[in-house]
């Protein structure tokens, strides 16, 4: 039944959503904490484990799959709809502040990705890059 | 009109399902035959959408881009935050735990260097443009964290109306800029593998601009970008209120 897999995503959001902001009250903080992330990690732990194989093959997991097609739809809806005119209107420091911000935090992408890899895969990248 | 007024405004989300579907097609059909699929189709529709935006933000005075446009208000529905964190849980599914441990330690680090510097990036550009109160200081840098932090420190540390406006137009620069730019830059930082994907979400932060920008790159690679993502919008409402305000406080 696909939906079986569609609940399994819902309960997976739900949950998730719901840990994030009982982090967000007990930090003090006003957002909810990580609550997708919490929410996509349950649902990597369920596919990987043999408990809910019912509701993740076949026709159950094709209810997840199809949610996981229309991401791309959704991301172009969810473009259509931001406040792009506000940001335009910023003016030059808000222009500033967030080109400045994503050029710099680009810049430190392959910094960062080097934590965690053994030596040798830096040397390759060295190599590749000469 | 009224009619078809009527009509659509009562289907507005099945109206966005054809109507995303057809700009979706046109995006693909422009990258195959302009481009010869150089540019991403995704990366076209996502420019296309950001475009339609802007009109519609400036045609009906509103912030929701073209959702406030009452015909297309299912835009608003299929694009907002329910559906589209919805979806993203779902390209979670068949990610390997193997790929995700692999780069746990540098995707945690990523979110809290990313997090500290975008805001003092933020916080430096404010200085620059003569800013010296720490509470709008600690705002705008907040606001380049992501637009969410931005009004979240701003309220927490009593900065104005108008330094928390600019602080959500520096988040939504920054998130549009990741949008657009992320395919651009893909292959010259190296973004085609789990790991440094996991620390581009990290880094990056704004939850749209990742999931858009990577849906532009590989779509392969959202899962692990969009995981590290999201904690980021967190951390950067836990830090900016509190420590980073502090040290702007100490220092001006």
């Amino acid at each position: 039944m696909i939906v079986y897999g569609v609940a399994l995503l819902s309960g997976c959001l739900v949950s998730g959503m719901l840990i994030g902001e009982a982090l967000g009250v007990l930090l003090n903080v006003d957002a909810n904490l990580g609550g997708v992330g919490i929410a996509m990690l349950f649902l990597v732990f369920a596919s990987n484990s043999e408990m809910f194989k019912s509701l993740t093959d076949g026709a159950a997991g094709d209810g997840i799959k199809f949610w996981s097609a229309m991401y791309i739809p959704i991301v172009v809806a969810m473009a259509a709809r931001q406040d792009v005119a506000a940001a335009v209107d910023g003016g030059i420091l808000a222009l500033l502040a967030g080109v400045a911000a994503v050029v710099v935090s680009f810049a430190l992408v392959p910094v960062l990705s080097r934590i965690g890899k053994d030596s040798r895969v830096s040397q390759d990248d060295r190599q590749g890059a000469s | 009109m009224d009619l078809i007024q009527a009509v659509f405004v009562r289907n507005n989300l099945i109206v966005a399902f054809a109507l995303i579907g057809v700009t979706i097609w046109i995006s693909y059909y422009l990258a195959e035959k302009l481009t010869q699929g150089r540019i991403h189709g995704s990366a076209i529709a996502i420019s296309l959408g950001l475009l339609a935006a802007y009109f519609g933000g400036v045609a009906s005075g509103g912030s929701a881009g073209v959702a406030d446009i009452a015909m297309l208000g299912g835009i608003g529905l299929m694009g907002g935050g329910m559906m589209r964190d919805f979806a993203i849980v779902a390209t979670a599914f068949g990610v390997h735990l193997n790929e995700l441990k692999k780069a746990g330690l540098a995707g945690v680090i990523s979110i809290f260097a990313g997090v500290i510097v975008s805001f003092i990036v933020g916080a430096g550009i404010s200085v620059m443009f003569g800013y010296t109160d720490p509470a709008e200081i600690t705002t705008i840098g907040a606001g380049a964290v992501t637009y969410i932090v931005g009004p979240v420190t701003g309220e927490a540390v009593g900065a104005s109306n108008e330094v928390i406006t600019l602080s959500v137009a520096a988040g939504l620069v920054k998130s549009i800029l990741v949008m657009i730019g992320t395919p651009l830059v893909a292959r010259t930082i190296g973004l085609d593998n789990p790991q440094s994907a996991m620390v581009f979400g990290g880094l990056m932060g704004t939850t749209s601009g990742v999931a858009a920008g990577l849906a532009a790159t590989d779509p392969k690679l959202v899962p692990y970008g969009a995981m590290t993502a999201t904690f980021y919008t967190g951390v950067g409402c836990l830090l900016g209120p509190s420590i980073l305000f502090f040290i702007v406080s100490a220092m001006f």
